[in-house]
């Protein structure tokens, strides 16, 4: 009997009704939502400091509204990082829309990637300087956590499992390390599970989503793209397919796509748990929508967990304008003249305009990086000044002004974190 | 003949590092794409320095991946580029002519 796991989210701005019907007719043991890219978690931090009670996925209650009742029907844990920099105000929040609904499932919150407060002395890759440089420029500092927290939680009970930053293959991992009771140094089959986790975690991705180019490459009924699943055996080996009926497609190519994505050295994909070896997957395609996957290994990991650090970076401030019709085009090279000609503030560190265009219409974007809110906000005021002193007929233009929160990252000693699984006790709801 | 007549692929990035695989439709073309595909001539059409591009093969898959260090002009989070990912950058080299 196999074992049947599913992605319902690939990033946090994902579709949820993919989700729902594998919630609702997946017959799956397990659905992970991995919806937390580099830089989510800075952003959630800064809601967090804003608000004690913020700092989680803003979509984790209509995904959860949406899965729940048919998670809870068929027996369906969730394992997923929609806790961002605030799992614990998360799992409150998850708990009570548990009671809402008149569910009766266990919510779990794992906790110990956030090691802001001993990242100091680390060197950054991108600045070669140690974190402490950055002062109060520092945002966040989280470390990719592995499966053991995650397994201790679904091993105490929980139906939903809500962490911040986890290696985004370790979600799908850690379930299949507690059914089939794996052995931590059982390396091969560490691999194997990472592979799953992997081609898995970005949903449509490999179910024939990012893939269609007409007349290439097309894509049956995009529009309605199925989310994957695994059929996964005790040994590691799976079938990925997705729900009869859906759209999209899963053959080998999807699947190579996704298994090359974000990968460096195919041979040695670092994680918290293994270093797994995909140099010698194997894809075949054994029925429609059916590819069964092989032949990733593992070996021990570094000892060593990637921290990602968010910093504050500056503002970027942009603006766009468009010109059409006769001489559009010389216009527009106008405008970025001008442009050039007047924003001369020393809080300019870097600019890039380009004129994006087409037979009819040309539009200007100018964007700079600034060092200062004013600067980036005189910058998108002289583009939409382009109106009155500017060429002629100029239209169209918006405006952005953001600060800048850049990622960097170091390594810390596995030994310096101690995830651990927080199992909160039900609401029961009072009429 | 461009690449894109015979293969396809999909960007990835990390940090300041993009991937770009590329697949072969037909194995049978596989052999093509290792010789005319060199980091040198992957480099060139991307405008990066050879020096921090690496090729890895994937011979059962009939896939290639390289790996572009510092890419994204410190990354996507400081890119001030449209596409700071840099995921259109697969599509730009499938427009490589496949000459000799």
């Amino acid at each position: 009997m196999s074992f049947r796991i599913g992605c319902g989210a690939g990033f946090q701005g994902d579709r949820i009704d993919p989700a729902q019907d594998l919630a609702e007719r997946g017959a799956l043991d397990v659905l992970v939502f991995e919806c937390l890219a580099e830089r989510t978690i800075a952003l959630a931090q800064q809601a967090r400091l804003a608000d004690p009670g913020a700092g989680f996925d803003p979509l984790m209650e209509r995904r959860l509204r949406a899965c729940l009742p048919a998670c809870a029907r068929n027996g369906t844990k969730i394992v997923t990082n929609m806790g961002a920099a605030n799992p614990r105000a998360a799992a409150q929040r998850a708990r009570a829309i548990v009671a809402e609904l008149g569910l009766s499932l266990t919510v779990a919150a794992v906790t110990g990637d956030d090691v802001s407060d001993r990242v100091a002395k680390h060197v950054l890759d991108e600045t070669g300087q140690p974190a402490s440089a950055l002062g109060p420029r520092l945002v966040s500092a989280n470390a990719y956590i592995g499966v053991g927290a995650i397994v201790e939680a679904l091993a105490r009970g929980a139906d939903i499992v809500i962490c911040g930053r986890a290696s985004d293959p370790a979600l799908f991992l850690a379930p299949l390390v507690h059914h089939f009771g794996w052995a931590m140094d059982d390396y091969t089959r560490l691999g194997r599970g990472t592979l799953i986790g992997h081609l898995l975690e970005c949903s449509a991705q490999v179910t024939g989503g990012y893939f269609a180019d007409p007349g290439v490459k097309d894509v049956p009924d995009l529009a309605h793209v199925g989310f994957p699943l695994a059929e996964v055996g005790a040994d590691g080996n799976a079938t990925l397919t997705k729900l009869p009926g859906t759209g999209g497609l899963v053959t080998p190519a999807t699947c190579t796509e996704q298994l090359l994505y974000e990968i460096h050295d195919p041979a040695a994909y670092l994680q918290p748990d293994v270093i797994a070896d995909f140099s010698g997957v194997t894809l075949e395609q054994t029925g429609p929508d059916r590819v069964a996957i092989g032949g990733a290994t593992g070996r021990a990991p570094t000892g060593t967990l990637k921290v990602s650090v968010a910093y504050r970076d500056g503002w970027l401030g942009e603006g766009q304008i468009s010109y059409a019709g006769a001489n559009a085009r010389a216009r527009a090279d106008l405008a970025r003249a001008i442009l050039d000609e007047r924003l001369t503030a020393p809080g300019i560190q870097d600019r890039l305009a380009h004129v994006i265009g087409n037979d009819t219409e040309q539009r200007l974007r100018y964007a700079t990086r600034c060092t200062d809110r004013a600067t980036a906000e005189s910058v998108a005021q002289e583009v939409e000044a382009l109106y009155l002193c500017g060429p002629a007929a100029g239209g169209g233009v918006t405006k952005s002004v953001k600060e800048i929160i850049a990622i960097a990252s170091t390594l810390i000693p596995a030994s310096a974190i101690t995830p651990r699984a927080d199992l909160l006790e039900p609401l029961h709801e009072t009429a | 003949m461009r690449l894109h007549d015979l293969a396809h692929g999909r960007t990835g990035d990390k940090g300041d590092v993009s991937n770009i695989s590329v697949i072969a439709y037909r194995r049978a073309d596989f052999g093509l794409l290792r010789d005319r595909l060199t980091v040198a001539r992957v480099a060139a059409r991307l405008g990066h320095p050879p020096e921090a591009v690496t090729r890895y093969d994937l011979p059962q898959l009939g896939a290639l991946n390289f790996v572009l260090r510092g890419a994204l002009k410190g990354g996507v989070t400081r890119s001030l580029a449209l596409d700071a990912h840099g995921k259109c950058l697969s599509s730009v080299l499938l427009d490589m002519p496949l000459d000799p």
